[in-house]
């Protein structure tokens, strides 16, 4: 497999925090001049940028969390103008204030860079036909792949995951080679293919680049055994960019992290002390080469370890354990994060302004993830008439499915069943 | 190469540097850009030995380096070609460029430095037309080149500039940053080169550093600074819409 950029995904670990530490000092001296919360966050701690002496005085500074992110909605956590913002994305708007970020040509540029990486780092050529099967809801993911793609000069064809008897036909007829979906998709068409009658040794795939959210080993065998394809992990963060802020090599042996773009630490979710090498904890990022929207110490939720050791493809740079696991009640379906406060809001809002006592079952059944929403009946959701009580049933399913993008199922139960201690039961193996 | 690790200096009790970090590789030509009085001389000063070094590393080759004698700087293969050319002006061409060989002649000889001497004179030709002037004589281009050849005398494996575009017409600016394009091309070597004309820098450089009051702001492949709205408006020039608005 190629290197898409030997000079820096090869350096020795001096260089890379030797790079690390100039790009951090920049990074700080910027946000602390031109982003309120972090001159605010910084002056709280005494902090100034030129007190900076080494990586390791970085632990002093405090978190950024994805509620700093909501309260400087619209522009508060922008670090530059907005003259210089291209692009815009709001990929949670879900709630009162969303999250939107910003993009500088640069920004755009760097991103274009890291998927260069990532399809490279699996074998992606001039050569090769990439087919970006994602849902609509995920289209923003497929802009940077695509531009990757079209970067390293293979063609690409970006499809939604509707229509897979047609999506099976076009991958026969155009010759995909590579594949970017999600696992739930790319498990659907094990099923297409085998019920269209196409046969295997007619497509060309040799490739899966699988993401947008958790999948086991086990899912990774089933992939590659049906679709005689390699299949590797990818990382998403879209309070970044998107996917490309890590990825699998052919080794498997964890996800590269680009070091002279991000600065990663594992911290204990419950005390925040940093964690050594190794060790399982919450996945921490700083941006080092971002302009718009710099994220200093963002808490990502996600729960994984780092290995500094250099990978048997020739890249010396971190890599992360594959991540299943999160600190919080958030997790993802369908590619969809799915955030239990969110769902509290829309039941509350249908239940005359009244938080609903809920729990969420994500299962798996044939391949298919599906999500119940299970709600304590209350005096204001309860009616003796069985058509009022279905009314109400079908408006928070409506509201849901409209909300995440796909259809959920919605019971009710009597007062007292549910666990409080658990609102979220996972009963998908991942 | 070069890598510099939380550098500070003061002049009294101002602090001209606040931790300044950068790197130079080998082979690489990298810039630093930035306002007046933002400390870039201060910095390349304080590599050359020429200011102290409150805290921080300087390293050239991984052999420490940060606040060692100037002579001791220059034996080690770093070169500084100062800011306003600053040639010795009573004295002729040739002999300027002998000055810049000393070492030469103190470690192999007479031969050996009117050798280096001849080798400038064919990098520059028109110094050798000029080898018998005066040097406070030489147009500013003329200088200009007289100092780098005083520099490269001693076959620096990095060499530093200090604004060579100062007070130079635009022609002659185009044919210096040739000659110090072409210095790394053909004999591969190392530059850092402070500029206020950040444009020509950075057109020649691989990569680039934004200083602004004493602090490192930025750093981008050269490319991405060219592109880069706030480094267009503050050092290269308004945004043509800028002007033709105002018109």
């Amino acid at each position: 497999m190629d290197i898409w950029d030997p000079q820096k995904e090869s350096m020795k670990r001096d260089e890379i925090e030797q790079l690390q530490l100039e790009r951090l000092q920049a990074t700080l001296n910027r946000v602390y001049k031109n982003v309120r919360h972090y001159k605010t966050s910084f002056s709280d701690i005494d902090f100034m940028p030129e007190d900076l002496q080494s990586l390791t005085d970085f632990n002093k500074l405090p978190f950024t969390t994805r509620q700093d992110l909501r309260d400087d909605y619209p522009y508060g956590m922008f670090a530059v103008t907005l003259r210089e913002v291209v692009r815009l994305h709001a990929p949670s708007l879900g709630f009162e204030k969303p999250v939107v970020l910003g993009f500088t040509k640069n920004d755009l540029n760097c991103w274009v860079e890291l998927m260069a990486r990532c399809l490279s780092g699996v074998g992606v050529t001039k050569d090769d036909v990439v087919q970006i099967s994602m849902p609509t809801w995920k289209i923003l993911n497929t802009f940077g792949i695509q531009r990757g793609a079209e970067l390293i000069g293979a063609s690409v064809l970006p499809v939604s995951i509707k229509n897979l008897p047609n999506q099976v036909k076009i991958m026969r007829d155009f010759r995909t080679t590579i594949l970017v979906t999600t696992p739930g998709f790319a498990m659907g068409l094990i099923n297409a293919i085998s019920s269209s009658g196409i046969d295997m040794i007619t497509l060309s795939l040799k490739q899966g680049i699988i993401g947008s959210e958790a999948w086991s080993e086990n899912t990774r065998n089933l992939i590659e055994k049906n679709l005689h394809i390699t299949a590797t992990d990818i990382y998403s963060l879209t309070e970044i960019f998107g996917p490309g802020v890590a990825w699998e090599c052919h080794e498997k042996n964890g996800l590269h992290i680009s070091e002279d773009h991000f600065l990663p630490e594992i911290i204990d979710p419950v005390t925040l002390e940093p964690l050594p090498p190794g060790a399982e904890g919450e996945l921490v990022i700083t941006t080092l080469t971002k302009e718009a929207f710099p994220l200093v110490r963002f808490r990502t939720g996600d729960l994984t370890s780092l290995n500094y050791t250099p990978c048997g493809c020739g890249r010396t740079h971190a890599r992360i354990s594959r991540i299943s696991k999160r600190t919080d009640d958030v997790f993802v379906m369908n590619a969809t994060c799915v955030i239990p406060d969110q769902i509290n809001m829309i039941i509350t809002k249908l239940n005359n302004g009244k938080e609903p006592v809920f729990q969420l079952q994500a299962e798996r059944k044939k391949d298919r993830d599906t999500l119940t929403v299970i709600i304590e009946v209350t005096d204001t959701m309860f009616f003796d008439e069985i058509k009022k009580q279905l009314l109400i049933v079908d408006d928070i399913q409506l509201a849901i499915s409209e909300f995440l993008g796909w259809n959920v199922h919605v019971k009710f139960v009597e007062q007292g069943s549910i666990d409080r201690k658990k609102q979220v039961l996972d009963n998908r193996s991942l | 190469m070069l890598r510099l690790v939380n550098i500070n200096s003061y002049y009294g009790l101002v602090h001209v540097l606040k931790n300044v970090s950068l790197h130079v590789n080998k082979g690489e030509i990298v810039t630093l850009i930035g306002a007046n009085g933002a400390g870039k001389t201060t910095l390349l000063r304080s590599i050359s030995g020429l200011q102290p070094v409150s805290n921080g590393t300087i390293s050239c080759n991984k052999v420490e380096i940060a606040n060692l004698n100037a002579d001791k700087i220059v034996k080690r293969g770093i070169s500084h070609v100062p800011e306003g050319r600053q040639i010795f002006r009573p004295m002729t061409v040739y002999e300027n460029l002998e000055l810049g060989g000393y070492l030469v002649y103190k470690s192999s000889g007479k031969k050996e430095q009117k050798k280096a001497i001849d080798e400038k004179f064919d990098m520059f030709p028109i110094l050798r037309d000029r080898k018998k002037q005066f040097a406070g004589t030489l147009s500013g281009g003329e200088q200009q080149m007289l100092s780098i050849a005083m520099a490269l005398m001693n076959k620096p494996s990095l060499l530093i500039l200090d604004e060579p575009s100062m007070g130079l017409a635009p022609m002659i600016v185009k044919d210096i940053f040739r000659v110090i394009s072409d210095l790394r091309d053909e004999k591969d070597l190392t530059v850092l080169l402070v500029e206020q004309n950040a444009n020509a820098a950075l057109k020649i450089a691989d990569r680039g550093y934004v200083m602004e009051t004493g602090k490192i702001i930025m750093e981008e492949k050269s490319e991405a600074l060219l592109l880069n709205q706030e480094v267009k408006r503050a050092y290269l020039g308004k945004d043509k819409r800028d002007i033709w608005k105002n018109k």
